[in-house]
């Protein structure tokens, strides 16, 4: 009795095949040197009764799963007569390799190229003929679902059996499958140890998920989703992580440094504590959130949806001379700025990159957030709070557009806006938890000496001359508030809030925390005594300013690192000291013009 | 003949020429786009926005101002 296997890829209507072959005749069976059933039938082929095994559906013969093991143990135990192999002829390109892999072992073959009306709709031309000759064994275009060509390749087969040849014994085959599969073994292990590969999604996917992802309506709502839910994550992950950090440097100061400090005198303690420490914590305060961000950043880069949110909101960006990744960034710096200019790096053009980074400052960031929420609490009705915020954001996003539509000119990118949209791809734990790593270490390296500096440059102006209160009218800062107050009078801001703004310079973290410290107390206490202290118009008047000048000391540094340009650092924090005052300037006079 | 801009979503053509200076030209042709090679354009972004464009298995956004400088042949 003859026997005939018939073998192909996974979905290629291998089962279609076997069963029209077949009839109802199939049956299960065991077959020697494999664990699992494999069905079988009997059909009557060339004057021959034959036995057809379907064998299961793999990608490669040397592959490492279960059926690719079946397939090879069953080929290295029984002797074959005729092996039918079975292709999907749209994706003939990458289907032919198994028909190579098989052709290689010396059985005799048929090739049969199964959904040919799908290749054809799809405008893939296979001559038949000629693949024919080249691979030297009979090739047929069939239809498994219609029984098109069928018969002819049943006529192929069994002309095949008819012919007395030479096919290689099971041994043979065993030989050749081990010595192929050393080699595979060896690029298993070489490719495993070495290379890293990014599991990528076929094209069919890419297009299926691009449909979505990439539809006229539905692209902007669902880009807008995604970003708000790995905005969520980045917060809702990071609020501990912070915390927790917090916690550890206040556990540090209080418990260890505090104590070994504690008999030098008070300008060293202050100056070690308040001035080299806290700088240290600042910096200190910004990985888990720097971390967090490029993880969530790499998975949005890597697997390909960044190109594809900057196709989306390219149609707007580029009316700013921005494109649509700095979009992304501009959105991300509502979390953090530094992060987000960090981020900026994904643009090759120099103009557009500088461009976007001059816009993000603008953008409300989370600590600029706790500030409004503490002074909306103080001076405002929970009814007028969510207006206030919302207002607050509003400008956050007029400020940017305004500051792109007006730099626009000076950073003109010549480059053209081409992108290629890569496949999606899931990309791998190292390369995202690596990316994390080398930007964290990348904002230590950078930005560590210049924020160490800084507070304890505000550190000393806000605690000398020593004969008066820390943070008091008296102090340097109390000082500078006063020098300024021909500028900062017509803006409502007092000589408190000044010295708040000085150490807002720093962070905006602790203006809160520096409000206490001024007027020497806290919560509710604080509240009440500024409501008496400052008024509405004042209150807004001072959040604007707020907002707009420059956010903190790292988003200097990271300013003045990325663009490796000092005179560009200068101009972002003159262009925004330079429109706070002039929005409040506005604000607040047309306020008070107004009688309110 | 028609310009890469003026295609429909879903319509394709081969590229006749492109009319492009130096650095746009270069940029363009490392990603794939030359005389004679079939192009097809996927779908547009919406307000005017940048052209989905299939380059063989290459994918590739550009701008309507880019895509005014190719020349194609609709087929």
């Amino acid at each position: 009795m003859k026997r005939i296997a018939l073998l192909g890829m996974p979905n290629t209507g291998k089962s279609t095949l076997f069963n029209r072959i077949s009839g109802a005749s199939a049956r299960v069976g065991n077959w020697p040197g494999i664990t699992v059933d494999l069905m079988s039938a009997k059909i009557l082929m060339g004057g021959h009764i034959a036995e057809l095994i379907d064998l299961p559906g793999i990608y490669d013969l040397h592959g490492f799963s279960d059926d690719e093991q079946v397939v090879r143990h069953f080929l290295a135990n029984n002797a074959l007569d005729l092996v039918i192999i079975l292709l999907n002829s749209a994706q003939i390109d990458r289907q032919l390799s198994l028909v190579l892999q098989i052709k290689k072992l010396n059985l005799p073959c048929v090739l049969a190229l199964n959904m040919s009306d799908e290749a054809k709709r799809a405008g893939i031309t296979i001559d038949a003929h000629s693949l024919e000759q080249a691979l030297q064994m009979p090739v047929i275009e069939i239809s498994a679902k219609y029984g098109d060509g069928l018969p002819k390749a049943l006529q192929a087969a069994s002309n095949i059996l008819n012919q007395v040849q030479q096919k290689p014994s099971p041994n043979t085959i065993r030989q050749l499958l081990e010595e192929d599969n050393q080699i595979e073994h060896e690029m298993e292990r070489l490719i495993q140890q070495h290379v890293q590969i990014p599991t990528s999604l076929s094209n069919n996917a890419t297009d299926t998920l691009d449909k979505i992802l990439l539809h006229k309506w539905l692209g902007l709502p669902l880009f807008f989703l995604a970003m708000f839910l790995l905005f969520q994550f980045i917060f809702t992950a990071g609020k501990p992580l912070q915390d927790g950090l917090a916690w550890a440097l206040d556990w540090l100061r209080t418990d260890v440094l505090e104590i070994a400090f504690a008999s030098t005198p008070a300008w060293f303690h202050g100056l070690m504590l308040d001035g080299i420490y806290n700088g240290i914590a600042t910096v200190a305060a910004f990985v888990p959130i720097i971390v967090l961000f490029f993880l969530v950043m790499a998975i949005v880069e890597d697997s390909g949806y960044l190109s594809r949110a900057a196709f989306l909101m390219d149609a707007l960006m580029a009316k700013m001379g921005l494109d649509g990744r700095g979009f992304v960034m501009m959105l991300m710096g509502f979390g953090c700025n530094v992060p987000a200019l960090m981020g900026t790096r994904v643009m090759r053009s120099r103009a557009m990159r500088l461009l976007t980074m001059l816009v993000i400052p603008f953008s409300l960031c989370s600590a600029r957030l706790q500030v409004f929420i503490f002074m909306i609490a103080a001076l405002f009705t929970a009814q007028q709070a969510p207006l206030i915020l919302f207002g607050l954001y509003l400008i956050s996003f007029i400020t940017m557009f305004m500051t792109a539509l007006l730099f626009q000119r000076q950073y003109k990118s010549v480059e053209p806006f081409i992108l290629e949209l890569p496949p999606y791809r899931l990309p791998t734990a190292k390369q995202i938890l690596l990316r994390g790593w080398l930007e964290v270490k990348h904002f230590l390296n950078r930005a560590t000496k210049f924020i160490v500096i800084g507070v304890v440059l505000v550190w000393l102006m806000t605690n000398f001359p020593s004969n008066v209160a820390p943070a008091s009218a008296g102090t340097y800062a109390g000082q500078v508030g006063l020098l300024f107050a021909p500028i900062l009078d017509p803006i409502g801001i007092n000589q408190e809030l000044a010295i708040a703004l000085i150490f807002g310079f720093v962070a905006k973290e602790i203006v809160v925390g520096a409000l206490a410290v001024i007027y020497g107390m806290q919560g509710d206490a604080l509240m009440a005594q500024m409501a008496t202290q400052i008024d509405w118009v004042q209150a807004i008047s001072f959040m604007l300013f707020t907002l707009i000048y420059t956010p903190c000391l790292s988003t200097i540094a990271t300013l003045n690192s990325e663009s490796k340009s000092s005179a560009f650092m200068w101009l972002s924090i003159a262009w925004s000291l330079g429109l706070a005052w002039l929005v409040s300037f506005v604000f607040y006079q047309s306020a008070r013009m107004l009688g309110f | 003949m028609q310009l890469l801009s003026q295609l429909e979503s879903g319509q394709s053509g081969i590229i006749l020429a492109i009319e492009a200076e130096e650095s746009l030209f270069h940029r363009l042709s490392a990603l794939g786009f030359r005389v004679g090679k079939p192009l097809s354009l996927i779908r547009r972004a919406n307000f005017n926005g940048p052209l989905h464009v299939r380059l063989g298995s290459t994918d590739i956004v550009l701008r309507i101002a880019d895509a005014m400088r190719i020349q194609v042949n609709t087929r």
